[in-house]
């Protein structure tokens, strides 16, 4: 109930309408009137209420600073 | 989107490990307070892999369907056996109130619909116009906006809100203070976090000392949440930082919170296991009434009441079920002498065991045969 999942905004319809794409083949229509939101953007879904927008540069750089810990060479880390 | 490959990447959360091992000589106890964490930590056995560095993360309140008062369910229970239809989301459907379950009045022939969202919830009362529909609104400020966004948008005559619902800051300060065990930092839930953004915690550590870090729900998200905290505590600061950054902003989700203030005000509330706490719950302002179940079936629920007050003093049958001091974070699952023998989550006794949020549950799903 509680979970979020993450899905992307395939077609607005109207202001509070959107048809959204979970992955795997699912396809469901959610609520969008608690955020701004673009068609192909990435959004957080709770109890069929798209509840954040996903900034994709900040995952990247989330990424980023992970990978430091992969590598058992790095000293940048402390 | 970025792959969810290095979310996943052990190399990651081993490297984490390592050097979390270096950093600590003592033992460092953590507390979340999201259901979806503890599956995350518990799926992932990465509650295993931190306790070989010293640290210990252990749930607590963070399952909203745990924490709702058999009293609550009760009423709802109550309102369906009076011939009204319930919605509601399907891990309450099991859970026991003061007498029954919702499960047990729909067996007894009453209508209890189970849905995945408000606007699952009006479609029914659209479609059932003769009859009055009660949405059983349960959920911390993930869930409470979108509830609030249907009540804006204007719903049927027929439909109104019964609400549990409840915000996690106040439970966090209420742990604290009630001083039963010590809390070395929280791992805040990502998801409560991207709608009352960082802010909304800043006062915890400032008042009490603790460290903070919002993390998000893959597993070197959980990890390095911890490295974090450690980190803190290393440099001897008390603050809120945010790992979650790809959801999370500082000031939230502004639109979602206008929307819930709008309709929702903060009422003093128990919450199962805890005394009341003070502003952690919502209920509908006054404008709403129309919509609000407490007030439009106020009549029946203060019979209800009346014939309740009896009964309570009977429940110590319950007191065997450790759910409470499960949701304080004062024993894990495995430490109750129920867990995994008389409840399971074929035949749960408390809401730990039946939600999938809750720790009993995750923990018999994922480890079942073993008493870790």
């Amino acid at each position: 109930m509680c979970l979020g999942i993450p899905a992307r905004i395939v077609k607005v319809k109207g202001e509070r309408k959107s048809l959204a794409d979970f992955g795997g083949g699912v396809m469901r229509e959610i609520d969008i009137s608690l955020v701004d939101v673009r068609e192909g953007e990435y959004v957080i879904v709770h109890a069929g209420f798209a509840i954040s927008v996903i900034d994709e540069e900040e995952a990247e750089e989330t990424m980023k600073i992970w990978r430091l810990f992969s590598d058992t060479e790095t000293s940048e880390l402390r | 989107m970025a792959s969810f490959f290095r979310y996943r990447d052990e190399r990651i959360a081993i490297g984490i490990v390592e050097r979390l091992k270096r950093l600590l000589s003592g033992h460092l106890r953590f507390m979340h307070v999201c259901g979806t964490h503890q599956d995350t930590i518990v799926r992932f056995g990465l509650d295993i892999m931190l306790k070989e560095a010293g640290i210990e993360v252990i749930p607590g309140p963070g399952c909203p369907v745990c924490v709702t008062t058999p009293y609550e369910i009760e009423i709802a229970v109550n309102l369906a056996n009076n011939g009204k239809i319930i919605a509601t989301f399907g891990d309450m459907f099991r859970v026991k109130g003061v007498k029954s379950s919702l499960a047990d009045a729909r067996a007894s022939g009453a209508s209890v619909f189970i849905v995945y969202s408000v606007s699952d919830a009006i479609a029914i009362a659209s479609e059932h116009k003769k009859k009055d529909v009660v949405f059983f609104s349960i959920g911390f400020e993930t869930t409470a906006p979108a509830t609030a966004s249907a009540v804006l948008n204007g719903v049927p005559e027929n439909f109104s809100i019964l609400s549990a619902h409840r915000l996690i800051p106040p439970a966090m300060s209420a742990l604290i203070e009630m001083g039963e065990m010590r809390i070395d930092g929280f791992i805040n839930p990502g998801h409560v976090s991207s709608i009352i953004g960082v802010g909304a915690y800043e006062h915890i550590s400032k008042r009490y000392g603790v460290p903070q870090v919002i993390a998000g729900f893959e597993p070197i998200d959980v990890m390095y949440a911890v490295y974090m905290l450690v980190s803190q505590i290393m440099r001897g600061e008390a603050c809120v930082e945010n790992e979650y950054r790809r959801v999370v902003r500082y000031d939230g989700n502004k639109k979602a919170r206008e929307v819930m203030n709008a309709v929702f005000r903060a009422v003093d509330v128990a919450w199962r296991g805890f005394p009341v706490i003070k502003s952690s719950g919502l209920q509908l302002k006054r404008t709403y009434e129309d919509n609000d179940a407490l007030k439009r079936y106020e009549d029946e629920i203060d019979e209800m009441e009346q014939n309740l007050t009896e009964l309570t003093e009977k429940q110590s049958s319950e007191a065997t079920c450790r759910c409470g001091d499960v949701l304080r974070g004062i024993i894990s699952p495995a430490e109750c002498p129920l867990f995994g023998r008389a409840c399971s989550p074929h035949r749960p006794i408390g809401p730990c065991m039946v939600s999938r949020e809750g720790s009993c549950n995750i923990l018999y799903r994922y480890r079942k045969s073993s008493r870790l």
